[in-house]
């Protein structure tokens, strides 16, 4: 395998990566020069702009069919850093270009500008929406390893914070812990990084692919990079700060973080293992993977199970459906590979839409009921039927029952394990969605029978509509077409992990 | 044994204790100091492989130090908004642990204090 000189140029159309990038960092920074009283305008006002350059480079990839390639101030790496949308690259971008305006637009009631007085929170809430945003496409666009570094740690002190805007204690003793879990990721990163460079004098993932041997300090380095992001992606058993820390977040925020902030980690394990290590014999690192994705599908469910507030159900459903995503390593390689891709791609892009519906929906139901205990949910879907039809609709792609983009991703994945013999993961996943049915008649059934509560307010039906628009995203990705799994395989090298 | 190779090892055994004071240490500023310890072991190893000039077989090579200089930027960033927090614990609960007695009944959606 030698470098394509292809991977290291810029290309037509490249000037829209840093566009994607630069254009959110653009309005953190104007939301502190400007202030705060303006800084839910210009959040509001530039995302439009954003989700528009996102769509205009998937439709440059898509109509190249090679990946994007942007050089910082021209200098080709190993001197300069560069920047790559592949097709993956691609559709993360699309999804987190329409999450973030969802779940801006039903923030607007929480952290509206107060008329008179600045208040902090909800400048910091319309920074850090910004700050995650373009860090997030730093993470999906970065195309060296120490850049990426920077995009992650970005990510995650923008990521801290929003979820302890209201300052109760448990919050911020949730953020606390969240913060400890990513800082021990970050260093376990860097050494990692640390060895890459020492072994091979670059960092860029084009230029690295083709040097990586299997040889104990590669084998060092990828554990070590590997352990710091799942700390970050909360797999079992590194999860214990995501309950918590999600679950006491405001709803808007709640839908941020497990929609689109733990894909970002995510993405880099794809990329370190599909990109940079694709050298390396990959049974054994995909098997582990899976397996502790296998532990967190069980335990997560099982936890959601026994959870008494709906807030923390759908965390710990969060736990579970993170599993999912780490099923596609071990059948990375062989005539499967493609459907084992597509189906952890859409896993990860389905998860945002029916989380971010589900999350925005439990605010809802909070903020109407006064409290989330699911033994008072009585009777609630009657008073309040869109916001459950959302909760239920993102449920639906959980569980992987059909029309559901999260029925394609399973059925995917199962397929793929089936082709391949290794029938264990099929199995997880079937009794994964089991027990998720599970979870979910826990909240559905009571809610709708009994007799109708009194609510505090009734929902206003702009938010709930916002939360039904991200439920039936989910459910339309169950009929993306032959093309949208093609589109996903532009950038990526035929063979997948299948080198060895 | 090489200079290098010592320093090496040193910034190893840096990364391996502040780990276990991660790990270990109950209470949060101790933790915040052993991620540090942990930070300054790498930096140490990037300065052995800069000392090295890399794969790149330099003399010595420049990249390394302009990471650890980033690296030294993201630590202290981090610690600050650590320490930050931990303060922000104490005040609004008397006291800066990570293990409270139970959650208490949200009120409403969580937001809009402050």
């Amino acid at each position: 395998m030698t470098v394509d000189s292809s991977a290291i140029a810029a290309t037509a159309g490249g000037s829209l990566l840093p566009l994607a990038i630069l254009v959110p960092a653009l309005g953190v920074l104007l939301s502190f020069l400007i202030g705060g009283r303006r800084a839910e305008w210009i959040a509001l006002g530039l995302m439009p702009l954003e989700f528009a350059v996102a769509v205009a480079i998937a439709c440059l990839v898509w109509r190249s069919g090679q990946p994007l390639v942007y050089t910082l101030a021209g200098y080709a790496p190993p001197l300069g850093i560069a920047l790559r949308a592949d097709g993956f690259s691609a559709v993360m971008l699309l999804t987190a270009g329409l999450i973030a305006p969802a779940a801006a637009l039903y923030a607007r009631t929480n952290f509206a500008t107060p008329p008179e007085t600045e208040k902090r929170a909800p400048l910091v809430f319309w920074t850090l929406l910004q700050g995650i945003h373009a860090a997030l496409s730093l993470v999906f666009l970065g195309g060296d390893l120490f850049n990426l570094y920077v995009g992650l740690e970005l990510l995650t002190f923008a990521a801290v914070p929003l979820g302890s805007l209201d300052g109760r204690p448990e919050t911020v003793a949730a953020a606390l812990r969240y913060l400890l879990f990513a800082l021990f990721g970050s260093v376990f990163y860097l050494l990692g990084v640390a060895l890459l460079y020492g072994a091979y004098g670059t960092l860029d993932i084009a230029l690295l692919a083709p040097l990586v041997r299997p040889e104990p300090a590669v084998w060092l380095a990828a554990g070590l990079i590997t352990a710091g992001l799942l700390a970050k992606t909360a797999l079992f058993p590194l999860h214990l700060w995501l309950p918590p820390a999600h679950a006491n977040a405001p709803a808007a925020a709640s839908a941020v973080l497990s929609g689109l902030v733990v894909k970002g980690s995510f993405f880099l394990v794809v990329r370190l293992w599909f990109d940079v290590l694709a050298a390396l014999p990959g049974v054994i690192p995909g098997t582990i993977l899976a397996g502790l994705g296998s532990a967190a599908i069980l335990f997560g469910s099982v936890l959601a199970l026994r959870q008494a507030r709906l807030k923390l159900l759908i965390a710990y459903s969060t736990v579970a459906q993170i599993g999912y995503l780490f099923m596609m390593f071990p059948l990375a390689s062989g005539p499967w590979a493609a459907d084992a891709f597509s189906g952890g791609v859409m896993q990860a892009i389905s998860h945002a839409f029916a989380k971010a519906a589900m999350f925005l929906s439990a605010g809802l139901v909070a903020e109407s009921l006064g409290h989330d205990r699911i033994a008072g949910l009585d009777g609630a879907a009657r008073a309040m039927p869109v916001t459950f039809l959302a909760l239920g609709l993102g449920g639906l792609s959980l569980m992987g029952l059909p029309p559901s983009g999260g029925f394609v991703a399973k059925w995917l994945l199962m397929k793929a394990s089936i082709a391949s013999g290794q029938w264990l993961w099929a199995i997880v996943m079937a009794a994964g969605g089991l027990l998720a049915g599970g979870y979910l008649y826990r909240v559905l059934a009571p809610a709708l029978s009994g007799e109708s509560p009194a609510l505090k307010k009734a929902p206003a039906r702009s938010r709930e509509s916002i939360a039904l628009a991200l439920a039936l995203v989910a459910l339309l990705l169950a009929f993306a077409p032959p093309s949208f799994f093609a589109f996903l395989q532009i950038g990526r090298p035929a063979a997948g992990l299948a080198l060895q | 044994m090489t200079s290098a190779t010592l320093a090496g090892l040193v910034g190893a055994a840096l990364v391996g204790l502040g780990l276990y004071g991660l790990i270990a240490n109950p209470q949060p500023l101790r933790k915040i100091l052993a991620f540090n310890l942990m930070g300054s072991g790498v930096f140490l190893v990037f300065g052995i492989v800069a000392r090295k000039g890399a794969g790149a077989g330099l003399q010595a090579d420049p990249v390394p130090q302009a990471m650890v200089i980033t690296g030294i930027v993201v630590a202290f960033a981090a610690s600050a908004l650590a320490v930050a927090l931990v303060l922000r614990l104490f005040e609004a609960a008397g006291r800066a642990t990570l293990n409270p007695d139970g959650w208490t009944e949200p009120p409403g959606d969580g937001a809009g204090a402050e």
